[in-house]
């Protein structure tokens, strides 16, 4: 149920992310080129170990968890010792999780460091209601 | 008619009342719902689609309807109580009364960030943390971690004096009033003070920390308090934007509701202050 929940709230961005592919302004037209690192590549991939848990960062697949991806992080997805954190580009280019919604960092790997501290070795979990 | 007031100047009673009905909600479960509809809102609302509860116009009519909906929420266990709000210019310490142990209890301590004191915190049972993004079930706080400040009355009214309610492009990029509020540009006001809280309430899932509904209630009188200053700016947009809720465009998901409907809230509730 929980998971159903997650991915149903998932479904509606991956709608809007449809919609915003088929044409839009606002953002160049190949939906990875919304560049901070790498120019045209997207934001820089990553795969580290931050104070002892392992983050991963990159350009998220389609079809993994039925459309799980590509919604919010214009095709970009980061990981906490494997589970997905969900991941948010503002307009101007800046980062935010679910962990840390209210606050813009730069980066993706910014954002996934900030995760991890703010956990303190908690895991992630997708959204529980139980 | 329902009186908000300020969270300082409640009498014991009233604080009792309100931390009672909040504890009903939780214990039915109801409560839980709320945060369950915050964090997909959080989640779906995105800058260049669909966004209706943040980083858009309506953040404010949404919030307005959503905190109406927990209130009577609230007034149908204890017709008595009503949403306080809180004053984060004026109450801007963790030694404030709001933290008190009679009525949100304080900080988290420092290991784990679990808040020890007051209702909320885990070791009454009365407050697992069941909605959440990670293993923790207990609510936390870091009440002005890393030397944050909250705003100051001064960096609130330069906000409250900007004329024009939002503008293109909708959304965290805006300039206007709204985008101020909500502290995506500027000195920050709402975004800020949900940081400087810490613990869940820096998180899409804020609302498992009852300050969330005393910090929006402070928000939607700013909103008033700006409309009173600016009685000839009215929402914007008020017509065919795509993704956006004009102004009498239905918000989901109530989809009954628009933000025309949100603009007068003396049709649901007063201020003990003239606004």
């Amino acid at each position: 149920m929980s998971s159903i929940t997650r991915r149903r709230a998932l479904g509606v961005a991956a709608s809007a992310a449809a919609g915003l592919a088929a044409g839009r302004a606002l953002t160049a037209p190949d939906q990875a080129s919304a560049a901070t690192v790498h120019g045209r590549g997207g934001p820089e991939a990553f795969d580290e170990v931050y104070q002892g848990r392992r983050i991963q960062g990159g350009p998220s697949h389609g079809g993994h968890g039925g459309g799980h991806h590509g919604g919010h992080g214009d095709g970009y997805s980061v990981r906490i010792d494997g589970e997905e954190l969900h991941v948010m580009r503002n307009a101007d280019g800046t980062w935010i999780s679910v962990i840390n919604h209210y606050e813009p960092l730069a980066t993706p790997r910014a954002v996934a460091r900030a995760a991890v501290r703010e956990l303190q070795g908690a895991p992630l979990v997708p959204l529980a209601t139980a | 008619m329902t009186v908000r007031k300020n969270q300082a100047q409640l009498t014991a009673t009233e604080k009792r009342n309100f931390v009672n009905a909040v504890l009903e909600l939780k214990r039915t479960g109801r409560y839980d719902t709320f945060v369950t509809t915050h964090n997909a809102f959080i989640m779906s609302d995105t800058d260049n689609g669909d966004r209706v509860g943040h980083r858009s116009p309506s953040f404010l009519p949404w919030h307005r309807r959503f905190l109406l909906q927990f209130e009577q929420a609230l007034q149908a266990v204890d017709p008595s109580v009503a949403l306080p709000y809180w004053d984060w210019t004026t109450d801007r310490t963790p030694r404030a009364s709001l933290w008190a142990p009679d009525f949100l209890g304080g900080t988290g301590r420092a290991r784990d960030g679990q808040v020890m004191d007051g209702p909320f915190a885990r070791s009454t049972n009365r407050w697992t943390v069941s909605v959440r993004v990670d293993g923790r079930d207990y609510l936390r706080r870091a009440l002005g971690a890393g030397g944050r400040e909250l705003p100051t009355r001064a960096e609130v009214d330069a906000v409250l004096a900007m004329e024009t309610y939002d503008m293109p492009p909708w959304n965290s990029a805006s300039d206007g009033f709204r985008n101020h509020l909500e502290g995506w540009r500027g000195v920050n006001l709402h975004n800020r003070v949900h940081v400087w809280v810490g613990g869940q309430m820096g998180t899409g899932a804020s609302p498992n920390d009852p300050v969330f509904w005393l910090h929006h209630a402070f928000i939607d009188k700013l909103w008033a308090d700006w409309q009173a200053r600016h009685p000839r700016s009215g929402y914007l947009p008020t017509a065919g934007t795509p993704n956006v809720v004009d102004l009498n465009d239905t918000m989901r998901p109530w989809n009954d509701v628009t933000p025309a409907d949100m603009l007068d809230h003396t049709r649901h509730y007063t201020y003990d202050t003239a606004a």
